[in-house]
């Protein structure tokens, strides 16, 4: 069960996984995910669904912690512990004029299934993607089938536009206007993009990823405020309204065991490589 | 007529100083001559009383017959015919209100300990490996499908396998056992008793689908294209917060969290499991039942200077079992009664430092026939924390009944039966335990568990609704 079908690594520090997976794809819509544990000792953490077909699912993470690493371990015939989803609800798909879909780290891939909908719904599609250099940059093609146009920005402006997300926004969205902004990725990359489109009043739709451990609204862990009232990221979201997010309890709630994962991650190497 | 003995025999357990530095099992058991002492002061009544006092009726006098005759494995073949799950309600049933308190013997201050002999002979059994596998009825070819595995979905299926019907169980989590595995602390029942029953289930045929959250991987009407019947049992999972500033504070935990962390995730091994947990240095739990007291031993077990728990009414009215709240001084947990929350401080890092109270006092009861605390006015006084564990309660979650046209709910999102048969009010589905109920108990859930499967059952042979 759970079978890796699939293990690559995309670009330094990303990396992607396809796993069989018996009922996920039969039900998977754009914006959910799934949780997943490497081994038994291993923690529940959930990735966002970045694609599926019959055979599994496929998802896209960053290697950070002692988790995301265990997983970029794995290879293809080995199995995960666990695999459960898909869990969270779907993005609100529905015909806009344009969408403007934002994707970094993760979110590269993540977005995709969203954009996917969105244009097949009726909505123009346009993407920036957002990276600190070009060769970190991974799926364009299949990001290009599902939207008019890329662009690009990269903090050492390798590729693009030079500088932050929000820096160019500044400008784009003077002369463009898109009725719905979607956002997948890091945390501060929300952050950027939240703060950067509420001065022109554009819905903003954020993926928020919070710390999770059941993905059923049971444990309480992925409480995050929005619009002044307590959600649940895991039931209630991820999806939320950018401009309702209280960011500052989202990043000091993300950071609750950064002792406790840099202990993690040391224990782990030196078990693997002593 | 022998002379009574009203010595009710202790059973043995760990030493205080000692047991809030590991997470093995407080109570240790009877020995076989202590079981046999203990049995030998049941007065075999007639009219026995304490069968009364024990949900699913169990043949007590009968079974402390066989104990006392040292047969031990016939005494726990005779409790089996009504409790598939002796050795964890020998442990974890409220026997004081329940079997124990209608015992004759109470009325003398020193009632027959029924549990500790349930969960004596049922060990016994285990240890000596003739765990016997029942006589399963022919195949009916009819296909039932039961969401959770705690005591209600784990009775059902049990049940209804014997009957000779097809079982699975989806459970959302990758472990079966629902808050055995991820509520009741490993001190207290440990794990491996949790899994030899569901083991055992599972060799009566019973398929366990982990990882399977009905409503999202498949919801109750996909379910039912394929099956005849399904169960819910989902619990009462959805933890409750007291709506009070500073809740989401780094620090502050639900008790389902907590717990969770610890004994599902086996936080306590960090990091030799990647789950991490915060060891507070000074940890308050908020709430009086069993789950403040297990939250609190946790804390102690974890590592904390001091525990406090912190209650609004008196000592009196705490849900608790007397045995669990004594455990707990023992073992140097702090009590701040008539004490009520009303603000969690931080420090400039979103992290808990400490906890704003207000003192109560207790005024006319209330609905739940226990004194309503009220606040006293300017008493608001503050205890230095570090993490603090809200453990008010817990009711059903709506994933299912969000997900499931034709069910009804109550007004905490229970789902609405028939308590004669176990019926919601959509058909070909039944639901018992916690999800009816809210939060109530292992063998309440059994019971609920066991109603349903008998009509499953006759719907099954009839085909009537
Ligand atoms: C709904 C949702 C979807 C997500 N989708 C993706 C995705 O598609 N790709 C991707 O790379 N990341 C995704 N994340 C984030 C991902 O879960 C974390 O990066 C991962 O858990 C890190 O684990 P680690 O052990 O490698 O790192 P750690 O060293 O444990 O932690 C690194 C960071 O990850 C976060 N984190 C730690 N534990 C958890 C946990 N149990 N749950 C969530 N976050 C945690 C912490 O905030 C921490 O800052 C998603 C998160 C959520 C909530
Ligand atoms: C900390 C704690 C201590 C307790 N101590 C005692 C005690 O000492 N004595 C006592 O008698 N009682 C005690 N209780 C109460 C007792 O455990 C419960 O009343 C009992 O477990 C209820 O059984 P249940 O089968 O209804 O539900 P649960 O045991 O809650 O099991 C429900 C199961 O369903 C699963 N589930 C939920 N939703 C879904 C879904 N959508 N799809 C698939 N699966 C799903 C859950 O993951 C879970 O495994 C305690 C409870 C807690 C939390
Ligand atoms: S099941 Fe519970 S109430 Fe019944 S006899 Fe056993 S301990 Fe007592
Ligand atoms: S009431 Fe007490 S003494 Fe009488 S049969 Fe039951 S356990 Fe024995
Ligand atoms: S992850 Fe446990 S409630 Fe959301």
């Amino acid at each position: 069960m759970y079978e890796i079908l699939k293990s690559e690594r995309l670009v330094p520090n990303i990396h992607l996984l396809k796993i069989e997976s018996e009922f996920i794809p039969k039900k998977a819509r754009p914006g959910q995910f799934v949780i997943l544990q490497a081994d038994e000792r291993g923690e529940r953490i959930p990735l966002t669904l970045a694609d599926w077909d019959e055979e599994g699912i496929t998802v896209i993470f960053l290697t950070i912690g002692t988790s995301t690493r265990k997983l970029a371990a794995l290879k293809e015939g080995d199995s995960l512990y666990t695999l459960v989803g898909p869990l969270g609800r779907p993005t609100e798909i529905s015909s806009h004029r344009e969408v403007l879909g934002i994707g970094g780290c993760y979110g590269i891939g993540a977005i995709y299934p969203a954009l996917k909908a969105f244009q097949e719904a009726g909505s123009s599609v346009r993407t920036i993607i957002e990276a600190r250099s070009a060769n970190l940059f991974y799926w364009t093609d299949r990001l290009s089938r599902v939207s008019g146009e890329i662009l690009y920005v990269t903090r050492d402006g390798s590729k693009g536009f030079t500088g932050h997300i929000d820096q160019f926004l500044k400008d784009y969205l003077k002369e463009n206007h898109p009725d719905l902004v979607y956002v997948v990725g890091c945390t501060f990359l929300l952050y950027l993009v939240a703060e950067a489109t509420r001065p022109f009043g554009i819905k903003t739709i954020v993926s928020l990823n919070p710390i999770m451990i059941d993905g059923t609204g049971m444990c309480g862990v992925c409480r995050v405020i929005v619009g002044g009232k307590t959600k649940f990221a895991c039931v209630d979201g991820p999806e939320f309204d950018g401009h309702e997010v209280d960011w500052n309890v989202l990043f000091a709630r993300k950071h609750s065991y950064f002792d406790e994962e840099l202990r993690s991650l040391s224990f782990f190497e030196c078990e693997r490589y002593g | 007529m022998a002379k009574l003995d009203l010595n009710r025999r202790p059973m043995p357990k760990q030493d205080p100083k000692e047991r809030i530095k590991n997470f093995n099992e407080v109570a240790l058991g009877y020995t076989p001559e202590l079981a046999i002492a203990e049995a030998k002061r049941c007065l075999e009544c007639k009219r026995p009383l304490c069968v009364k006092g024990c949900p699913v009726e169990i043949d007590i006098p009968g079974f402390i017959k066989l104990v006392a005759a040292g047969r031990f494995l016939d005494a726990v073949r005779l409790i089996k015919k009504k409790n598939t799950l002796p050795a964890i309600c020998g442990r974890v049933c409220p026997q004081e209100v329940q079997c124990e308190k209608t015992c004759i013997l109470n009325k003398k201050g020193a009632p027959i300990a029924i549990g500790r002999l349930e969960r004596f002979v049922a060990d016994y059994e285990a240890e000596v490996g003739k765990v016997t596998i029942p006589k399963i009825e022919k195949k009916t070819g009819k296909k039932v499908a039961v969401v959770g595995s705690g005591p209600a979905g784990l009775t059902v299926a049990s049940d209804l396998i014997q009957l000779g019907h097809d079982v699975t169980i989806f459970e959302a989590l990758h472990k079966p056992g629902g808050v055995l595995v991820y509520g009741i602390p490993e001190f207290r029942l440990p794990k491996r008793i949790v899994d030899r029953e569901v083991d055992y289930i599972k060799k009566l045929g019973v398929r366990v689908v982990l990882n399977f959250v009905v409503g999202m991987t498949m919801t109750v009407d996909e379910i039912l294209k394929e099956y005849d019947a399904v169960f819910i049992g989902s619990g009462a999972g959805l933890p409750w917060f007291m709506s009070i500033p500073g809740e989401t504070l780094n620090g502050v935990y639900s008790a389902n969290e907590y717990l969770t962390r610890t004994n599902l995730m086996k936080a306590y091994l960090f990091p030799e499991y990647d789950t991490p947990i915060k060891i507070g240095r000074r940890v308050a739990v908020i709430g009086g039942g069993n789950v403040a007291m297990d939250a609190a031993r946790t804390a102690l077990r974890l590592g904390a200077d001091e525990v406090i728990v912190i209650y609004r009414r008196s000592r009196a009215e705490m849900p608790a079992r007397v045995e669990e709240v004594e455990n707990a001084e023992e073992e140097g947990v702090k009590f701040q009664f008539l004490t009520n929350p009303v603000r969690y401080i931080s420090d400039d890092h979103n992290q808990l430092v400490a906890v704003e109270c207000l003192r109560m006092r207790l005024g006319e009861p209330d609905a739940s026939g226990r004194r309503r605390p009220i606040p006293i006015e300017g008493s608001e006084f503050v205890i230095p924390i570090d993490v603090c564990v809200v453990a008010i309660g817990n009711s059903p979650n709506p994933l299912i009944p969000k997900t499931t046209p034709g069910l009804e709910t109550g007004k905490w999102g229970n789902i609405i039966i028939d308590e004669a048969t176990g019926k919601t009010k959509k058909e070909r589905v039944w639901a018992g335990g916690d999800v009816v109920t809210g939060a109530a108990t292992v063998i309440l859930a059994m019971g609920a568990g066991r109603i349903a499967a008998r009509s499953i059952d006759e719907f099954l042979r009839t085909g009537k609704w």
